[in-house]
């Protein structure tokens, strides 16, 4: 009985599974990823931890955002020392922020500048950061902060 | 000719790409893709700097029952005019300060009159000062949030919004905003919301 089972599932053409049609459906997924990926452009060399709000907004067009990091600095002789960072540079002389920001806000007139600060950092560096702004007349910022809590659904 | 063609193709097997391999190399960059994916929308508490001021430029003036003054200091103790207060209870003092209409003589005279200002001491901490500009900014939301589901504007003599239908919070209603459209909530009751200006330290 069982050989006779055996014998002719043997006979017959072997069941194959179609894979034809999974490329497809992994080229879907992966046009999927392709389109929503933003590679990390910036080697981020300071820690910031953001703080937590609930008044938050969003910001859909990330072209005009210009980041300024600020927190301490995470590896170096430096480690620790509270430092800015624009784009992929330390900032070294803060006056320097305002030439900076100023060059952007050419580029774009509709900056806008997210400041991504550690939330141990004290208000006398954000503080300079936003008179150099102002010298530059980038007005627009953004106080970069994660939602409360677990997100809501 | 045609007869050979025909020929030719019933002798040999049919020719087909092989596929098996394709989902390999698909596979390798999806996985590629999903590592380095981050689906994270920039979220933040937006303002607005003040512009510079001229040297021989005064700030504007504002009369003193219009400004509520909040003051921070490095251990996150805060002073609301002057007084003590704590974190929590900023909120509801920012909301019965913007919606004083005129009645407390030493609140504000009306929404629009009223500024709030944020001062804090140079080694507070950011987090400290985040979460007094949240609190400010949740009064200024809870009051839209009512806006948003009444349509009327608050006060004694609150009139239509102007809104074309309500909706259960100001979040819903911002969200629901086309990119070029107007918040006419924010139109018809705007926030002022100030960062003081630093001492110089001298």
């Amino acid at each position: 009985m069982a050989s006779e089972k055996f014998q002719r599932s043997s006979s017959s053409t072997e069941p194959e599974f179609t894979t034809a049609s999974l490329p497809d459906i992994v080229f879907m997924l992966l046009i999927f990823f392709m389109v929503a990926t933003v590679l990390r452009e910036t080697n981020i060399q300071v820690r910031t931890q953001l703080p937590q709000a609930e008044a938050l907004t969003k910001i859909d067009q990330k072209r005009l955002i210009s980041k300024v990091h600020i927190g301490p600095i995470k590896r170096g002789e430096n480690q620790g020392d509270t430092a800015i960072q624009i784009d992929d540079a330390l900032i070294e002389d803060r006056r320097a922020i305002r030439q900076i920001m100023y060059t952007k806000l050419q580029e774009q007139p509709k900056l806008i500048v997210s400041l991504k600060v550690d939330q141990e950092s004290e208000m006398s560096i954000v503080n300079q950061v936003q008179q150099e702004l102002r010298e530059a007349n980038a007005l627009r910022i953004n106080y970069s902060s994660n939602r409360e809590g677990p997100p809501p659904s | 000719m045609p007869g050979l063609l025909d020929k030719r193709r019933s002798d040999r097997d049919e020719a087909s790409i092989p596929t098996a391999g394709m989902a390999d190399i698909a596979f390798l960059l999806l996985i590629f893709f999903l590592v380095t994916t981050t689906i994270n929308v920039d979220t933040g508490i937006g303002m607005t700097l003040p512009p510079k001021l001229k040297p021989d430029q005064k700030p504007p003036p504002v009369k003193e029952r219009n400004l509520m003054k909040v003051m921070v200091n490095a251990q996150g103790d805060v002073l609301v005019n002057e007084e003590r207060a704590s974190v929590a209870q900023i909120r509801d003092r920012a909301k019965k300060h913007v919606l004083n209409f005129g009645e407390n003589p030493s609140l504000s005279v009306s929404p629009d009159d009223a500024v709030i200002s944020i001062k804090t001491g140079a080694q507070t901490p950011y987090s400290t000062y985040i979460d007094v500009l949240d609190e400010v900014w949740m009064a200024y939301r809870e009051i839209w949030d009512q806006i948003a589901r009444t349509n009327r504007l608050p006060g004694p003599d609150g009139g239509t919004a102007g809104l074309d239908q309500t909706h259960s919070s100001y979040r819903e209603y911002y969200n629901q905003l086309g990119p070029e459209e107007d918040n006419k909530i924010r139109d018809v009751f705007g926030a002022q919301i100030s960062i003081a200006e630093p001492d110089t330290g001298e």
